[in-house]
């Protein structure tokens, strides 16, 4: 089944027309000891057919309630926003090149610039990136361009996982990078040597804690530093944005804002900036302008940065990114509008303090993270993590993730809007029982 | 899609009415936030987010869904994007693993574990390559990945100070020199010869101990098969350099013949062309990278393998270059790409390829007849580049086949050819479509011709026309502002 109209009759008339007789003289003019190789790939199936094959494979899988966090989260997500960001107009097109023909795609990013923009409190957004993990690499090599350094420093109550790519990505470049170890759940004061670019702290921080990073941005602007917050997005409903503590670039992970947790991906990444930045931006901005007739439009600016136009020399080599994710939370925004983002942060908020309390009264538990903290919560178990989540897991529970990192039996748990109070006290009995 | 309108069409921001509600999230009641997080780190003021009913909200983002075209309103010959049907099968295949948390215990997880370990291995016959990483969200993500490879097998065989060099063809893709440049590397352009596959001998003079690898398309963004490949590849191994194989063409080839067999090193597809996933107006992707087996140590953590008959993420690769996205990649992408390779089956994605070109070649044709040029006019394959008859510009044909009902072409690409109109049709298309297409794209030049003014103010049916861009690059407006109104 290769979606393919053509009919035998249809294909004999084009090869023909090309003086051609068999599809396979297409390819006549290949190295003949390439051609046609062994491939093993099962055989075809019907529409039908695959379903069931995948059916099986999603039986092997086992969901149920979810407190595990680390970024991605169980939270609400309107039906609308399915049946809205899946319009075929919005699915299947490309990268908006032809304006005329995109206003719906590139008004949307407009919104989303927008909606970014107000919740992270700083001036400009971009239209999407990868995942936070990605978006954190980005907004660490746009403050060294800016700072034109090559030091940066790193607070641990960053997620590891960012803080593996971002290594990654700084390697590439031949900047170094060091981690400042928390003290307890928190970033303690560190100096910021004249040399470091970037300083990067997270709010909340990994272990969900809430941090007054407000001194530590301003050590770090005395040393000619810029501040980049990873920051969760449906926390700035509510929490102090990384605009007003003092942050240059903001960035996170997308996937609270309407998309599904789909095993860790597709989700997107935000960045937002000062204006002074701007410039420094990678990937998509879109601009209001006007047609030859006053109409308002929407285009893709400043594409000087960017890789099809500055080839070696763009700020970055992305080019798709996660439109269609940003859309998702674009709508999902516009949904539930700043009292229900707001309700649902509380929410989460107020569930994951519960379950924290609730947990905390199992023998031997004790709390790594100290209240306030947002949706998320580290605590230290008596029996290894391990084996919580997989007995945990047996009773139909996802919870206690791992993070070895952060102290032996160190475990990260987290709530949503969605967790009602009975699914935490269910939740909270069977972790007493595996304990 | 929706003609013009009079009026402005109004911002999500403009449809606020102060109080109003939309959907409302379940709740647990009232909570007070300067109790929960402490006054100090609660915002002072909420973000300025638009306040709308539900259906407003539905309104507005189905009329704003009209103002934009996709394959599944219109023929999209984008060249070097292979904008074929994206099955909704797929879409259904996808959604039965949505709820599916990335750090769940890996044994609650063996379904998807399992379709992304056949999903690599299928995905290694078909480009002939020894490993797969799934990791990398999009092709210029997967080329860094690649790339980056590269660069830690020079490094460990302490060959890193030296190879400082990525060379790339001057038609190649504007992320593949950005790519290089990102993973720290200087690049080196090389000419295209005169039939437009890359000039061996310059290419040749090029390679040594300075250069880490060459970075091609084949099929190339001229839609011709390097012809040559075997000659060039052997050459730049006897130089130690790496070969890197763009992956953006391989609809054109993919059953048909396997860049591991020609040569190539590293290979990285996208997922979102060639394996029909929606591009969804600009992503998600997915850009997995296949590598030989000496270059599998340094794959970036974790991969999928099988143990026994369990599926488990494995994280211990000493030389791996680390991670490049949080997580295992963008798993939904991938369950889609799985589903349409079962769909198919070697047999159905060899004559999805072959139809590719057929219907390239036959609407290559019909532009010919039209007084299209085309001036690297071998063997095309899936795509191939035009030019519009003289005196004509690619941007102004291109505005008007918007008013015919179709996407234009890329346009201005690759640079090597002036007023270039880069055309792939893919295989999802019938021969009528391939037809109005070439009908409209030379009616558009004949009244072009005849009467310049016409052509130059095309679009005339869009909701907007053309739109002011110098001032949308002198003065960009990149939000929306209560006080802008």
């Amino acid at each position: 089944m290769a979606y393919t109209p053509h009919t035998e009759e249809e294909i004999r008339a084009m090869l023909e027309a090309l003086g051609l007789s068999r599809l396979e003289d297409l390819y006549a003019h290949l190295p003949p000891s390439l051609l046609n190789p062994e491939i093993p790939l099962p055989e075809p199936l019907s529409e039908d057919e695959v379903l069931r094959v995948i059916d099986g494979l999603a039986a092997k899988n086992r969901s149920g309630p979810v407190f595990l966090g680390g970024g991605v989260r169980d939270h609400f997500v309107p039906a609308i926003v399915d049946e809205l960001a899946s319009r075929g107009e919005f699915l299947t097109a490309y990268t908006p090149y032809q304006p005329e023909a995109s206003q719906g795609v590139l008004q949307a990013i407009f919104e989303y610039q927008t909606m970014i923009a107000e919740l992270t409190g700083l001036d400009v957004a971009n239209a999407s990136l990868y995942d936070g993990a990605t978006a954190l690499a980005e907004g660490v090599l746009l403050a060294l361009r800016a700072s034109r350094r090559m030091r940066v420093v790193v607070s641990q109550g960053v997620h590891p996982e960012y803080r593996a790519v971002l290594a990654t990505y700084l390697h590439a470049v031949g900047a170094t990078v060091e981690t400042v170890a928390l003290a307890g759940d928190r970033t303690p004061a560190f100096e910021v040597g004249d040399d470091v670019g970037a300083v990067v702290l997270a709010n909340p921080n990994f272990l969900g804690a809430i941090e007054d990073l407000a001194p530590l941005a301003e050590t770090a602007h005395r040393a000619g530093a810029l501040v980049v917050a990873v920051a969760d997005p449906l926390a700035l409903a509510v929490l102090r944005p990384p605009g007003a503590w003092g942050a240059d670039v903001a960035v996170g992970e997308g996937q609270p804002l309407g998309n599904a947790m789909s095993y860790g991906g597709p989700h997107f990444g935000f960045i937002a900036v000062r204006e002074r930045l701007l410039r420094q931006l990678p990937g998509r901005l879109v601009s209001m302008t006007e047609d030859g007739e006053g109409r308002r439009g929407f285009v893709l600016a400043l594409s000087a940065r960017e890789q099809h136009i500055r080839r070696s020399k763009a700020k970055s080599n992305i080019t798709t990114n996660s439109q269609n994710a940003a859309l998702r939370a674009t709508i999902h925004m516009a949904a539930l509008g700043p009292k229900g983002l707001s309700e649902a942060a509380l929410a989460s908020a107020a569930g994951a303090r519960r379950l924290y309390e609730m947990l905390l009264e199992a023998p031997g538990v004790k709390p790594l993270t100290r209240p306030p903290f947002f949706a998320e919560f580290a605590l230290v178990l008596p029996r290894p993590p391990e084996d919580v989540r997989r007995l945990l897991a047996r009773r139909g529970f996802h919870g206690a993730y791992p993070i070895p990192d952060y102290g032996e039996g160190a475990a990260l748990f987290a709530a949503s809007e969605r967790a009602r109070p009975e699914d935490l006290e269910a939740f909270a009995r069977a972790f007493w029982e595996v304990l | 899609m929706d003609r013009r309108e009079d009026r402005a069409f109004p911002l999500i921001f403009e449809r606020s009415q102060k109080g109003r509600r939309g959907v409302r999230p379940p709740s647990v009641g009232d909570v007070d936030p300067e109790a929960l997080f402490g006054r100090e780190n609660v915002r002072e003021s909420p973000p300025r987010l638009p306040e709308v009913d539900e259906l407003s909200v539905v309104r507005h983002y189905t009329l704003l869904s009209r103002r934009q075209i996709g394959v599944d309103t219109s023929f999209y010959p984008l060249g070097s994007c292979t904008m074929k049907y994206n099955p909704r099968v797929l879409e259904a295949a996808a959604a039965r693993f949505t709820a599916l948390h990335p750090y769940q215990d890996p044994e609650t997880a063996q379904g998807a574990l399992e379709l992304m370990y056949e999903l690599a291995e299928y995905l290694k016959a078909i480009t002939g390559m020894d490993e797969m990483t799934l990791q990398p969200a999009a092709g210029a993500h997967g080329e860094l990945t690649g790339i980056l490879v590269i660069r830690a097998y020079h490094e460990d065989r302490g060959e890193g100070d030296r190879r400082r060099v990525v060379l790339v063809p001057d038609s190649a893709h504007g992320s593949n020199p950005a790519t290089a440049s990102m993973a720290g590397f200087e690049v080196r352009e090389v000419p295209s010869g005169p039939d437009g596959e890359v000039d061996t001998e310059a290419l040749k003079r090029e390679l040594g101990p300075h250069v880490a690898a060459i970075m091609l398309t084949n099929p190339n963004t001229l839609g011709l098969f390097e012809k040559r490949i075997l000659e060039l590849t052997e050459a730049a191994h006897q130089a130690g350099v790496q070969l890197y194989y763009d992956g953006a063409n391989l609809n054109a080839i993919m059953g048909w013949v396997r860049p591991g067999d020609m040569g190539f090193d590293v290979v990285h597809l996208n997922l979102h062309k060639t394996f029909a996933t929606p591009h969804g107006g600009g992503g998600p992707g997915s850009g997995p990278v296949g590598v030989k087996a000496h270059l599998a140590p340094y794959l970036p953590v974790p991969l999928v393998r099988k143990r026994g008959s369990a599926y488990v993420l494995d994280e211990d690769l000493p030389k791996s270059i680390g991670r490049v996205r949080s997580f295992y990649g963008n798993f939904g992408v991938l369950v889609r790409a799985y589903a349409y390779i079962r769909l198919l089956g070697l047999f159905g994605l060899k004559r999805a390829a072959a139809l590719s070109v057929l219907n390239a070649r036959y609407l290559k044709a019909l532009l010919k007849a039209k007084g299209f040029r085309v001036p690297y006019d071998g063997p095309t394959m899936h795509e191939f580049v035009a030019q519009p008859p003289e005196g004509l510009r690619a941007l102004d044909l291109a505005k008007a086949l918007l008013d015919a009902g179709f996407h234009p072409p890329t346009i201005y690409f690759p640079l090597i050819v002036k007023e270039a109109m880069m055309i792939e049709p893919t295989e999802t298309e019938a021969k009528e479509t391939l037809e109005r297409f070439a009908e409209a794209l030379g009616e558009a030049a004949r009244k072009g011709l005849a009467n310049p003014g016409w052509l130059e103010g095309t679009p005339y049916t869009t909701p907007v026309r053309r739109l002011d861009e110098v001032r949308a690059n002198r003065r960009p407006v990149l939000r929306w502002t209560p006080e802008a109104e």
